[in-house]
């Protein structure tokens, strides 16, 4: 028997062994590791704080979406031995493999900015990127009486880096239909140099901020906030002030990737943007948010990562050249509140553009434009995620590779 | 769009980042650096190469990154280009704007 190991039964890695599980020849096992026993619909965070979904509707056994082929063991992983083909587990069991796919993701580390994880944390500096951050801080919206609201990047790379933005939007609608509006002055901090980064999305979008009078700070590179005081100061001495702190903190991956010592400073594992090979040995694939490759860590790039790296698992086991074809494709909505969305669609050299998707010239859904039919989307996508992107089934009309069809190329100028 | 730097043609994107690292000389990078409000000095070469050598092997870089690469650390980088260290010192090197996904 031959062993594939997989790390992580998140988006990615349940994904993968659907996938393996109805591809691979019957002289492989497959096996797949992590210590959590629920699956959590990510995506579904976002709205955990407005009240729009509770726990409950973004929460299933892990179990539940694995294939009957793979053996899942729920342990936590203490180290690889990238020379010896070994996975250790914390319990002292050692896991051989002849091939391993790492997709245990990324998690915030708030104890790397000082003064964010210590006696104001969930108190009043809350995230939105965990379940239980989530759930205080729905608690918490909803106590509020007002004041200044601040929603902060802390520094990239983060998962998702469209949630800051979508939450800014969201709050500004709640605060809107709960009559605050006059109460709360949202304030958007972010270590890039606007809101928006890319031309078009700057030039088409840059308006909502202000329709909405929501104030941006860029180019601010937290230092340390001092909770006593409520305020983030940056690198230059430049300090923002806060009533209420929605932080994104600093992403890193697993920390069994630092103590195997083969991570970057923020332990995600060096992987060829192309072909989705890690760079610390041949027979180590990486997935999802875990790579380092310059794509966006969301759960679309996952899914559309799938395909190349099934093509080239098989690729390996048969001695052949890799594809090195993944085009950093990432497809997101982006609630803008009130009811409406954007979509969005890129990859590693085409910004986002406005046009329609996924049918050129019909749409239904609009690139870079909000609608509400791109809402209805995005509430729609939680079927889509538990029902066919982790179960591995091809999601129609949307390729892996990014389609040029239909959309306003010719307005890039570069 | 087409333009000349320090008696050099170089093409640069609407933000005024070079589109082709070959076209970056120490002479360019200096006017660049003109425009950003930022005398090069002995002390800002090895960063500039340092974040060219990380661009060249497609790692994205961080302001954190820089700061762990042991050429500098972040309040130097900051002394060294105030006002938006990596978006400036990006510039001045011939890399891409760092971005987000929109």
């Amino acid at each position: 028997m031959k062993h594939l190991v997989i790390l992580g039964a998140g988006t990615a890695g349940t994904m993968m062994s659907n996938h393996l599980a109805k591809t691979l020849s019957k002289e492989w096992d497959i096996t797949i590791i992590d210590q959590r026993k629920i699956h959590h619909y990510q995506p579904g965070y976002l709205f955990i704080p407005f009240g729009t979904y509770t726990e409950s509707d973004i929460v299933k056994p892990v179990k539940k979406f694995l294939p009957s082929r793979a053996k899942y063991i729920q342990k936590p992983i203490l180290t690889v031995d990238k020379d010896k083909d070994l996975v250790h587990l914390e319990d002292g069991q050692a896991i051989p493999y002849d091939l391993l796919i790492i997709a245990t993701g990324t998690d915030i580390a708030p104890e790397e900015t000082p003064g964010m994880a210590g006696p104001h944390w969930h108190k009043s500096i809350f995230d939105f990127y965990t379940l239980n951050g989530a759930v205080k801080l729905h608690r918490a919206l909803e106590e509020w009486n007002g004041g200044h609201l601040v929603v902060h990047i802390t520094e990239m790379p983060i998962k998702c880096p469209v949630a800051p933005l979508e939450f800014t939007f969201l709050a500004e609608s709640y605060f809107h239909e709960r009559g605050m509006s006059d109460k709360v002055k949202i304030t958007f901090v972010t270590p890039m140099d606007g809101a928006f980064t890319k031309p078009v999305a700057s030039d088409q979008l840059g308006h909502l901020l202000k329709d909405k009078g929501i104030d941006v700070v860029p180019n601010f590179n937290v230092m340390e906030i001092d909770g006593d005081a409520k305020k983030l100061i940056d690198y230059e001495g430049k300090e923002v002030s806060y009533d209420l702190l929605v932080t994104v903190p600093t992403n890193k991956g697993a920390d069994y990737i630092e103590r195997s010592g083969f991570g970057d400073e923020l332990n995600f594992v060096p992987t060829h943007k192309g072909t989705l090979q890690s760079k610390v040995k041949e027979n180590i694939f990486c997935i999802g948010d875990a790579t380092n490759i310059p794509a966006s860590k969301a759960g679309s790039v996952a899914h559309f990562e799938g395909e190349i790296l099934m093509e080239n698992v098989k690729r390996f086991i048969e001695g052949r050249e890799l594809k090195d074809e993944f085009d950093g494709h990432a497809n997101c909505f982006v609630e803008t509140g009130h009811g409406k969305a954007l979509l969005i669609d890129f990859n590693y050299t085409h910004q986002p553009v406005s046009g329609t998707f996924p049918f050129p010239g019909i749409g239904p859904l609009t690139l870079l434009k909000e609608s509400r039919m791109n809402h209805m989307g995005k509430l729609a996508f939680k079927w889509v995620y538990w029902n066919m992107l982790i179960t591995g089934r091809h999601i129609p009309f949307v390729p892996s590779k990014m389609s040029e069809a239909g959309k306003n190329f010719e307005e890039v100028q570069s | 769009m087409e333009t000349t730097i320090a008696g050099k043609q170089v093409k640069l994107n609407e933000q005024g980042y070079l589109t082709d690292l070959n076209e970056w000389s120490r002479e360019v990078a200096t006017a660049l650096a003109a425009e950003e409000g930022v005398e090069l000095g002995e002390e800002h070469w090895p960063v500039l190469e340092y974040l060219q050598s990380q661009h060249k092997q497609e790692v994205p870089l961080t302001i954190r990154k820089v700061g762990k690469s042991g050429i500098v650390d972040i309040k130097g980088f900051y002394a060294l280009f105030p006002g938006g260290p990596l978006k400036k010192a990006s510039r001045i090197a011939g890399i891409p704007k760092p971005a987000s996904c929109i």
